[in-house]
């Protein structure tokens, strides 16, 4: 059904395609344009911190102010949910912050990097369930890694609140599923937000073609999807930075349990 | 009944959820207004939650809108 519609199809956005094909040990690690992008994000990621940090004025420029900015932002959010010990995680949560952050920008750009490799438009790396949920992991071993490492297996009173004991073995469960089920939610909002967003924007964006092709009515009437469109890109731009925040929030917020496992 | 047509009805089913997000959404907004407008003085220091308990609650409606996405196009 999806192909019937060929140019239009929503779906085909998503698509991986290969680029050069590699296997080590008969597994497939071929260098895709999800392996593109992700580079791309590292490296872009990269060039701007270090570029702009280049000076170290003590009273910053343009581009020094922006890389600040970003640092602060992030190290305000550890200092306050994992107080100044917790700074030890800054690292991690900015890696990730970045990461997400520049993944879903780059994936907002309509380009096709100006026709320099051959790809036909912006892929965006976290609109796949895999790589958010394999970041969600990433997450996930750390705090239970922390915590039986600072706690040993004090870290399991994580999943005893402090309620009177007949109500234990109702609420212990609950207390366990609700922790094995955040990486899902963690990795599934993220994932979800990429996705839907992207579908609605394509969406819209085929209704131009198709009411285009209704003649001076239907082309008259192509006003309005565009300027949705315009405006679902403007929301987009705002959902890519909430979702990078949220990931890194959230980040914290669990690394806090292991900290302090018991409430 | 045809499979084509079962896809179509669950995915607009799927899509009622969004309907609870956008409850919950109006919640968040119009409570922070009422906040601000009560304590002008506090309200952009509560902006970063009003933005994250934007983002967790239209998380949540996205996932209906995904699981119409699988109906329709998985």
């Amino acid at each position: 059904m999806a192909s019937e519609q060929g140019g239009l199809d929503p779906i085909h956005q998503f698509e991986i395609k290969t680029l050069f094909p590699m296997e080590f040990f008969g597994i497939d690690a071929s260098f895709t344009n999800s392996t593109l992008y992700m580079v791309l994000a590292v490296g872009l990621s990269a060039a701007f911190l270090i570029f702009s940090m280049r000076g170290r004025a003590l009273v910053p420029g343009r581009w020094q102010s922006v890389a600040e900015m970003m640092y602060e932002f992030i190290a305000n959010l550890v200092r306050q949910i994992l107080g100044s010990e917790g700074m030890k995680f800054f690292p991690l949560v900015f890696t990730l912050f970045i990461f997400v952050l520049f993944c879903n920008v780059i994936g907002l750009l309509p380009t096709d990097l100006f026709g320099i490799i051959p790809v036909p438009h912006a892929f965006t790396v976290t609109s796949h369930i895999i790589i958010t949920f394999a970041l969600a992991m990433l997450v996930m071993t750390v705090v239970v890694g922390y915590g039986f490492f600072k706690h040993g297996f004090g870290f399991l009173k994580l999943f005893i609140p402090d309620v009177p004991v007949v109500l234990l073995p109702i609420l212990v469960p609950i207390e366990v599923i609700s922790f094995l089920s955040r990486p899902i939610s963690l990795s599934l909002r993220l994932f979800a937000n990429m996705l839907a967003g992207h579908v609605a924007m394509k969406v819209f964006a085929g209704f131009i073609i198709s009411l285009g092709s209704l003649g001076t009515l239907g082309v008259l009437a192509t006003v309005m999807p565009f300027a949705i469109g315009v405006a679902l890109t403007a929301l987009e731009f705002l959902v890519a930075f909430l979702q990078a925040f949220v990931f890194a929030t959230l980040t914290c917020i669990y690394l806090r349990d292991a900290m302090h496992p018991s409430h | 009944m045809e499979v084509e047509a079962a896809r179509f009805i669950g995915a607009g089913i799927a899509c009622l959820g969004m309907g609870g997000a956008g409850i919950g959404l109006g919640l968040i907004f119009g409570n922070y207004l009422a906040g601000a407008l009560r304590n002008p003085s506090a309200a952009p220091g509560q902006f970063t939650n009003l933005l994250l308990g934007f983002a967790l609650t239209e998380a949540l409606g996205i996932f209906s809108l995904v699981i119409a996405f699988l109906a329709l196009y998985g």
